[in-house]
């Protein structure tokens, strides 16, 4: 399983009820629905991702979540989910305030933007930052809206939003020591547990 | 085997009837004493009679749903791109039933049967047939072949309907629900466009208040109104843009009414044919259970009440194009499911095919539906698979 999807698991509760948006191939809800009994749905717009699901037995709508969730119920979800989709929302805010209404309690991961490669990418190329984890350019990438970990507490901050957990990973999703001394410099992956 | 047929194709197949003899109780207040229902299988039924497949007509469909009455017909059944062997209903794995629903014209007890009471067709005295009803139905079809349980139940259109209602009257006796191209029930404009199609029918002077069987007489110009009125909903803009443009049959314009656009003649073609082959009383029951069709107004108009009881899963497809029952329709069913906390997927298949595309095979339509096919395959109980 990816290294992230891991970590989150430990997270869920046996026998809850959960949400994926942005599920992918369905791997986290498979681990899940096998090791933990949970229930639960994928969101996703990805075709083949949709098939992939499908074929695992994993529930999973078709839907685009920009146009919102407003069809879903006030803390129908024990946990709503979305791992490294933030960046691709028209509006991360409005996204995370949906979450944490249909929720409990939510579990956010994104790429950090302010590793130090991408700080040093820019500063000293003087170009968009592209890389082997993001490789896209600025003109073709889906991921229109990319924060530090800085800007997401902050965010959190401004609405009021209680952090439970957070842990970061470098890119082969490892702990280590330096990543949890500077953070924001050099973890590549953020992994935030919130709720209200 | 004649060397004609496809691979894939069930090849010859030859329909059944079963005759019912304990009344059935209808929603209108009537009952049918007894009756006949003609079906088609395929495949073969196991020990346990876990991997049977019901699959629901739409309003003109029927219990042909793949292969060949014999190697002269020309056309296969009306759902063969999705049954037959290693298709997404795979008949190497499933048992499947099609049936004529009751009120229909292809062999199941229908207007054109003899009333016992007065020794003639029922005509318009035929009962009006709602979805439960048809359900019941199909639940003692069920009885008769000793499946206590199916795989799947399967439907487009009206006959996503029935599945749907499926799970809502027998919850136990189906583990997975496939709904496709179908909505929760007909808005005001879905019902409207019946009324000016029974109302084609009905104004044509050969359709004699539905007595029309006796002096030999059908009302083919009200049926073919009803029917090309009908095609036009089925297609989308786009696809009749892709299909027929502004094509002229001759080149160029004859200032007459006789058809000189391509769309014209298709129409005409397609109604012709239709008011030869289907009968007018069915016509006109087929769109009454179409518009009587609410499973949430017994539960307050509430379809996620409606459905909290249900216990299998569900599967939604949806087409882009389809005007008909548009994509936010299927949108509702599956917002009431999650509400009510069932285990349902959904997709959104790309098509310009409009309504018709729940009948015309594209890749991704025919992916999703083999990838949840499999779902259902791999849900049939061991020893079933076992004592195959």
């Amino acid at each position: 399983m990816r290294a992230d999807l891991e970590i989150i698991q430990e997270w869920i509760a046996p026998n809850s009820k959960v949400l994926d948006l942005g599920c992918g191939n369905g791997e986290l809800l498979a681990f899940l629905q096998q090791q933990k009994q949970i229930t639960g749905y994928g969101v996703e717009v990805d075709h083949d991702n949709i098939t992939a699901c499908l074929e695992k037995g994993v529930n999973v709508i078709e839907k685009n979540i920009d146009e919102g969730l407003a069809s879903i119920d006030d803390s129908s979800f024990d946990t709503v989910i979305m791992t490294q989709a933030l960046q691709v929302m028209y509006r991360p805010d409005q996204i995370v305030d949906e979450m944490l209404r249909i929720g409990k309690e939510c579990i956010v991961t994104f790429p950090n933007f302010g590793h130090w490669r991408a700080r040093g990418y820019l500063a000293f190329r003087g170009k968009m930052p592209v890389s082997k984890f993001l490789p896209y350019t600025w003109y073709n990438t889906p991921n229109i809206h990319f924060c530090t970990f800085k800007d997401f507490e902050q965010l959190c901050v401004e609405r009021n939003i209680h952090i439970l957990d957070r842990t970061v990973v470098d890119n082969e999703h490892k702990h280590h020591w330096s990543i949890r001394l500077w953070p924001n410099m050099l973890g590549e992956i953020a992994i935030y547990r919130i709720t209200r | 085997m004649p060397q004609s047929f496809p691979q894939d194709s069930v090849g010859i197949v030859t329909p059944q009837i079963i005759r019912f003899e304990q009344p059935l109780p209808l929603a209108c207040g009537r009952q049918l004493d007894s009756y006949e229902l003609i079906v088609e299988t395929y495949g073969t039924l196991n020990a346990d009679a876990s991997n049977a497949v019901l699959v629901c007509h739409a309003l003109s469909g029927n219990h042909h749903l793949a292969g060949f009455h014999s190697e002269q017909e020309s056309k296969p059944g009306w759902w063969d791109s999705a049954i037959g062997p290693g298709k997404p209903i795979d008949t190497n794995t499933f048992f499947v039933i099609g049936l004529n629903n009751l009120g229909g014209c292809h062999g199941s007890t229908g207007p054109q049967s003899i009333n016992p009471e007065t020794g003639k067709p029922f005509g318009p005295d035929f009962p009006i047939m709602t979805v439960p009803d048809w359900v019941e139905s199909q639940a003692r079809l069920a009885d008769h072949f000793g499946i206590q349980q199916w795989a799947a139940v399967v439907g487009g259109s009206l006959g996503g309907m029935q599945a749907l209602q499926w799970a809502i009257d027998y919850p136990q006796r189906l583990r997975h629900c496939l709904i496709i191209a179908a909505a929760p029930r007909l808005s005001a404009q879905n019902i409207a466009f019946n009324e000016v199609a029974r109302q084609a029918i009905t104004r044509d002077p050969d359709f004699n208040n539905g007595h029309f069987y006796e002096n030999g007489n059908v009302p083919k110009t009200g049926l073919m109104l009803a029917r090309m009125l009908g095609h036009i909903t089925y297609l989308s803009d786009d696809g009749m843009r892709e299909k027929f443009g502004r094509e002229l049959r001759e080149g160029k314009i004859s200032y007459d009414f006789n058809p000189q656009f391509e769309v014209e003649s298709y129409l005409r073609y397609q109604g012709e044919r239709f008011s030869t082959a289907f009968d007018a009383n069915t016509y006109l029951l087929m769109t009454k259970a179409l518009d009587y069709f609410d499973p949430a107004a017994d539960y307050g108009h509430n379809l996620a009440e409606a459905v909290r009881n249900a216990l299998c899963k569900f599967m939604v497809i949806s087409f882009t194009s389809d005007w008909r029952f548009s994509p936010e329709r299927s949108r509702e069913i599956v917002d009431a499911l999650v509400a009510a906390e069932k285990k349902v997927s959904y997709a959104e298949v790309d098509s310009d095919h409009g309504h018709d595309a729940f009948l015309i095979p594209n890749p991704r339509y025919m992916d999703i539906y083999s990838a949840y096919m499999k779902q259902v395959a791999s849900d049939i109980p061991p020893t079933g698979k076992e004592n195959n």
